[in-house]
């Protein structure tokens, strides 16, 4: 130990160190925001309703989300008793929804829904997880920009 | 009366803060060199006023006072008495009021006992302490005022959101709270010491132990509310890069980061405009934290601001509190003189790179949060998950974790890589055969199979800085480090194998039948209904067994019905064993009169709380070891003062009995 305290560390002269040290912390973080930039725009998922995921379908295996109201009478559980397929509409559109899970108690024909998953080659919604209504106050943020300007139009549309 | 004597305190306080700011401005500037005297007490007394208002609120919460405003927003009066009392910080304003209270009271405790600092120093932070409280302390009083009276006077209050109704909601805001706020004495500290140019070990010194303290809480913060959404939401998971898990996690990597360079700042003289600038980010994460859960851009059960004018002027504090502090930084930075120097490879290079990581991965949590609320804005409805964060965040957690398992093995100023190879061969090698015991296993993905393989390599690297060592002579911070470190080791285990080997199933079956998952037997013996205080429910008496020959044990998931405000919960059934948990949940009735259940074998699940709890318990050791170290230091002192005195006394006495 006596002998290395009198020695420079590394040779590096002050000045210099702290500059290389500056260089290599701002090189790490600027490589750290390019490489999140990069990855933002290929991962996100980006939300849809029917009439936008019918005119222009995301590749198969992208993870989106769709969101509308769940058409009346096109709600079947299958034989297991977990899967169920419905239809999500926004009156300009429709597409076959198969989610297989425990559905949230508000998920009724009728209201709204915003469904998590992605579309398989077929051109059924596979959905992973369902977000309906939780109570008057806490609503998936879509549905209440939704309801707001498409659910009215929806529900008079589908009168 | 009792709301009265709440706001009136309020006020009071909020007076004091202002008065704290300006003695303490015009002290440093030399206009009044005698008001200096008095921040110290007037911090000391806000602190108090604030506690005083927090205790009206609660009581006015545990009374049900309808006329107060906010009780009948968020109250109940058949509300079971200590969810009444949980109630009064499970709202906007309330919480505010905690988060001004908690910081005042620290404000208050560092004016009455740090000594160490020169004066100058501690006004400067104590005067940045009064600033950062003004701003919240006018929030609550013109924006969001918990006391406010309400009439007519209702006849029943609305109720507290059922999600919200369970013992976790008790203890983790105002842990994580705890935290934040022991963020805003660090930040504080900073400002303290680049206005006075007093950035060194002292400054450290004083700093790091609310540091520590912040950071155990956020630790145990984070851990709670982890294990809370695990088994209260019922889906599953345990970290599901919600938003508003985000705003936790980024001032704990902040904290992390600042945490390390404090030490080599107060032990090693280096890192001086490093440690200033993390004390800043971190507390400025804290109030992002804040802002984005509770302004209501956010959607979730945290998201009580709904009123846009709250918002912005939550964003009009966090922009005035970081600019301002940013820009301190930068006209002071250049005039912070440089520390000691050291090799690359070396204790401090070490922590240096790991600082670095950790604030890339805070980054990419900060860019992965904030995206869809900028996207928003042009127009885009996106949200960003576990494709993004997982792959991103292990792209810089790998090697930290890595460098965690050497770094602690290398000597100060300068070492070499030669030097502890020896030692890291066995953890090298469990490295490699973790990794190969995975492929064998195969079905395994990249992610895990590299935490697993780590994990093993950390957990036993983690305790070699004790070899060698006398371990009763150990000093406790040396104790609190490796314990930490393994709890990383632990979570780290834990997280791997509940994503590797976990085993789900989904099936309906009717009351008699019976399924299996993993190692488990599972028999649906019966659903009933039953009530609670609040609540009706279907509970389900599920009989499982391990194995074929294991004890029968029962198991109750609930799906439960509040009526004030109408919702419905799932209360999922958990049954530890030291191998893993069984998670059960009682989903809906088919129309066949079959019952839908979802059942999870989590081999190793209970570990990654384990790891957290181990980690927070190690940030204790080392906190109390510093505090103890200070305290002897203190004692010591006064000791040679009192033999000093006596000396002189005894010289007095011998010299008055000469003439």
């Amino acid at each position: 130990m006596a002998q290395t305290a009198n020695v420079r560390p590394g040779g590096i002269k002050a000045k210099h160190q702290r500059l290389v040290l500056l260089a290599v912390a701002l090189a790490v973080l600027v490589g750290a925001a390019l490489l999140a930039a990069w990855a933002l725009r290929n991962q996100a998922s980006y939300f849809y309703v029917p009439a936008e995921i019918v005119a222009k379908p995301p590749e198969p295996g992208r993870a989106v989300r769709l969101g509308g109201m769940v058409a009346q009478g096109s709600l079947k559980t299958e034989a297991d008793g977990v899967t169920i397929a419905f239809v999500v509409e926004d009156g300009k559109a429709r597409v076959p929804v198969r989610f297989k899970g425990i559905v949230p108690s508000l998920f009724v024909e009728g209201s709204g829904v915003v469904a998590e998953g992605h579309l398989d080659s077929g051109g059924t919604f596979q959905a992973d997880n369902l977000l309906a209504k939780h109570d008057e106050n806490y609503v998936p943020r879509e549905m209440k920009d939704m309801s707001r300007e498409q659910a009215e139009q929806v529900m008079r549309e589908t009168k | 009366m009792i709301a009265e004597l709440g706001l009136a305190a309020l006020w009071m306080a909020a007076a004091l803060a202002g008065l704290q700011l300006l003695a303490g401005i015009l002290a440093l500037t030399g206009r009044g060199a005698s008001l200096g005297g008095i921040v110290r007490p007037v911090a000391a007394v806000q602190g108090v006023l604030a506690l005083i208002a927090f205790l009206c609120l609660i009581a006015v919460f545990a009374t049900t006072d309808l006329s107060v405003k906010l009780v009948a927003m968020n109250s109940h009066s058949l509300k079971p008495l200590i969810f009444k009392v949980a109630g009064t910080w499970g709202n906007h304003e309330g919480s505010m009021l905690l988060w001004v209270m908690v910081m005042s009271l620290a404000g208050g405790f560092v004016a009455l006992v740090e000594r160490r600092l020169p004066e100058p120093t501690m006004l400067a932070t104590l005067a940045g302490q009064a600033f950062v409280s003004l701003g919240f302390y006018a929030f609550l009083l013109i924006a969001s005022n918990p006391f406010d009276r309400l009439s007519p006077v209702p006849e029943e209050g609305n109720g507290l959101n059922p999600l919200l109704q369970d013992l976790g909601l008790a203890f983790h805001p105002p842990t994580l709270y705890l935290g934040y706020v022991g963020l805003s004495v660090a930040f504080s500290f900073a400002i303290g010491a680049l206005v006075t140019r007093q950035v060194g070990p002292a400054f450290a010194r004083a700093m790091r132990p609310w540091v520590l303290g912040a950071w155990i809480f956020l630790t145990l913060g984070i851990t709670a509310g982890s294990y809370w959404a695990y088994y209260e939401l019922g889906w599953g998971g345990w970290w599901f890069w919600d938003p508003v898990e985000n705003a936790s996690l980024m001032p704990w990597l902040a904290a992390t980061a600042l945490l390390h360079s404090v030490s080599v700042l107060a032990s090693r003289d280096a890192l001086r405009a490093w440690t200033v600038m993390l004390g800043v980010v971190a507390f400025s994460m804290s109030m992002i934290g804040t802002f984005l859960v509770r302004s209501g851009i956010l959607t979730s059960v945290h998201a009580f601001a709904v009123d846009p004018q709250r918002g912005s002027f939550i964003l009009a504090l966090l922009a005035i509190n970081i600019g301002g502090a940013l820009t301190l930084f930068a006209l002071r930075a250049g005039t912070v003189t440089e520390g000691e120097r050291f090799a690359l490879v070396s204790r401090e290079g070490a922590l240096v790179f790991n600082n670095v990581m950790l604030s890339a991965i805070l980054g990419i949590v900060l860019f992965g949060t904030l995206y869809p609320l900028v996207a928003e804005t042009m127009g885009a409805k996106v949200s960003v998950g576990p494709p993004y964060f997982n792959p991103m965040g292990a792209l810089f957690a790998v090697p930290m974790l890595v460098i965690l398992a050497v770094g602690p093995m290398l000597r100060w100023r300068r070492d070499s890589f030669a030097r502890v190879g020896r030692s890291l061969v066995i953890p090298a090698m469990l490295v490699a055969a973790g990794i190969i015991a995975m492929v064998v296993v195969g079905g395994v993905g990249l992610l895990p199979t590299l935490g697993f393989a780590l994990a093993l390599g950390l957990g036993w690297a983690s305790v070699l800085p004790l070899k060698g060592r006398n371990l009763r002579r150990t000093p406790l911070p040396i104790w609190g480090m490796v314990l930490a470190h393994f709890g990383i080791a632990v979570s780290l285990f834990g997280m791997s194998c509940e994503s590797a080997f976990s085993v789900e199933k989904l099936v309906a079956v009717k009351a008699g039948d019976a399924t299996a998952v993993g190692p488990w037997q599972i028999k649906l013996d019966a659903v009933e209904p039953m009530a609670g205080p609040n609540w009706t429910a279907l509970e389900a008496r599920l009989l499982v067994r391990y194995g074929d020959y294991g004890k029968v044990t029962q198991l109750d998931p609930q799906s439960r019905s509040f009526w004030a405000p109408p919702q419905q919960t799932s209360e999922s059934a958990l049954l530890t064993r030291w191998n893993g948990q069984l998670y059960a949940v009682l989903g809906g009735e088919a129309d066949d009169g079959r019952w839908q259940l979802r059942l999870w074998w989590k081999p190793f699940v209970p570990l990654i709380w384990l790891g957290g709890v181990l980690i927070a318990l190690g940030g204790l050791l080392a906190l109390l070891g510093r505090v103890a170290s200070d305290l002897r230091r203190i004692f010591a002192r006064e000791k040679i003062a009192y033999r000093r005195g006596r000396m002189a006394d005894l010289q007095r006495a011998q010299e008055g009995e000469e003439p």
